[in-house]
């Protein structure tokens, strides 16, 4: 159907300053886990951009951007806002786009960090509580 | 140094409850191993995974904002890239503390932006970080500005600072951010 159901998903493991990537094409799954704390958030977000520019050329009817983040530096937060503003653009030619952003039960501040975005991105934007990350 | 000075530190260290203390130059790696001690301390004192979360996160900022500005001094005095970094118990929580050198020029400009950011209740410091974040310019290495904001934002308390006069050309910076 599109070009994406050829592309490469990006799988990256986890380390001490940057959290788990798994990007599905396929399955149009866009998932951050962890914790991203790099000191040079622009050279970790590289390749990620790099994806999702590609994927955007010619993405899914649906996207969902799934973020389980633990905590993340401000550094990093510049990085995910141009991610989620890419994907306004996705939206804007009507395909849907849905954001879906974890914190743990009690985790005040990654509750904030949610409703920052939401407030600021115009996507769907659903904030879900969870047990455990 | 004697053996009864190593002594008096040690008992200081004791008395003054401090969990972490480094002081030389801040690299890259440095916040990894920062992170493992003090997520294996955090756990021997007992601190709650909400405290240790909120501990780590004023941690990075901090870290990584000496980290950048040193950095950015290296071409002055070899001297500049040396910091402080200590992690002390205190009696309504744990504050981390940090000193590090910079331009005498640049003191009257951060010492602005603290006040400022001391003078905004969390509502307005809310609003400062969202437009920050959305409109604030990113740097190349990705420091947007934030990090002050962050930790105020997070830890609800004042930035407690001074500023420490060295010679004509640098100034000792020290900042102490009690997080509850």
């Amino acid at each position: 159907m599109t070009n994406t159901q050829q592309m490469e998903n990006l799988i990256i493991d986890s380390s001490v300053k940057t959290p788990q990537i798994d990007f599905n094409a396929e399955k149009g799954v866009l998932l951050f886990k962890g914790r991203s704390i790099p000191e040079n958030s622009i050279n970790f977000f590289k390749p990620l951009n790099d994806w999702i520019n590609l994927y955007c050329e010619q993405p899914n009817n649906a996207t969902t951007i799934e973020i389980k983040l633990e905590y993340f530096n401000t550094s990093s937060s510049k990085c995910l806002l141009d991610i989620l503003r890419r994907f306004e653009r996705v939206a804007q030619t009507g395909k849907d786009v849905v954001v879906k952003w974890f914190f743990e039960t009690e985790d005040d501040d990654m509750e904030e960090a949610g409703e920052d975005y939401k407030a600021i991105i115009k996507l769907p934007f659903e904030l879900i509580e969870v047990e455990e990350i | 140094m004697s053996f009864k000075r190593i002594y008096d530190i040690y008992q200081h260290f004791e008395e003054e409850k401090i969990i972490f203390s480094y002081s030389g130059n801040i690299s890259s790696n440095f916040l990894n191993a920062v992170i493992e001690i003090l997520e294996g301390k955090a756990e021997e004192e007992g601190v709650s995974s909400k405290l240790k979360k909120k501990l780590m996160n004023v941690l990075v900022e901090c870290v990584q904002n000496i980290y950048y500005h040193a950095n950015h001094l290296s071409t002055t005095a070899s001297k500049s890239l040396n910091a402080l970094l200590m992690v002390v118990k205190e009696e309504d929580g744990i504050t981390v503390q940090t000193g590090n050198y910079m331009l005498n020029d640049k003191v009257q400009d951060l010492k602005q932006r603290l006040d400022l950011i001391n003078g905004l209740d969390s509502e307005e410091l809310k609003e400062l970080y969202r437009e920050t974040l959305a409109y604030g310019e990113t740097s190349e290495k990705g420091t947007a500005g934030l990090g002050i904001i962050d930790i105020a934002r997070k830890t609800k308390q004042k930035l407690d600072y001074d500023f420490f006069k060295v010679n004509d050309q640098l100034s000792f910076f020290s900042l102490k951010i009690l997080i509850n």
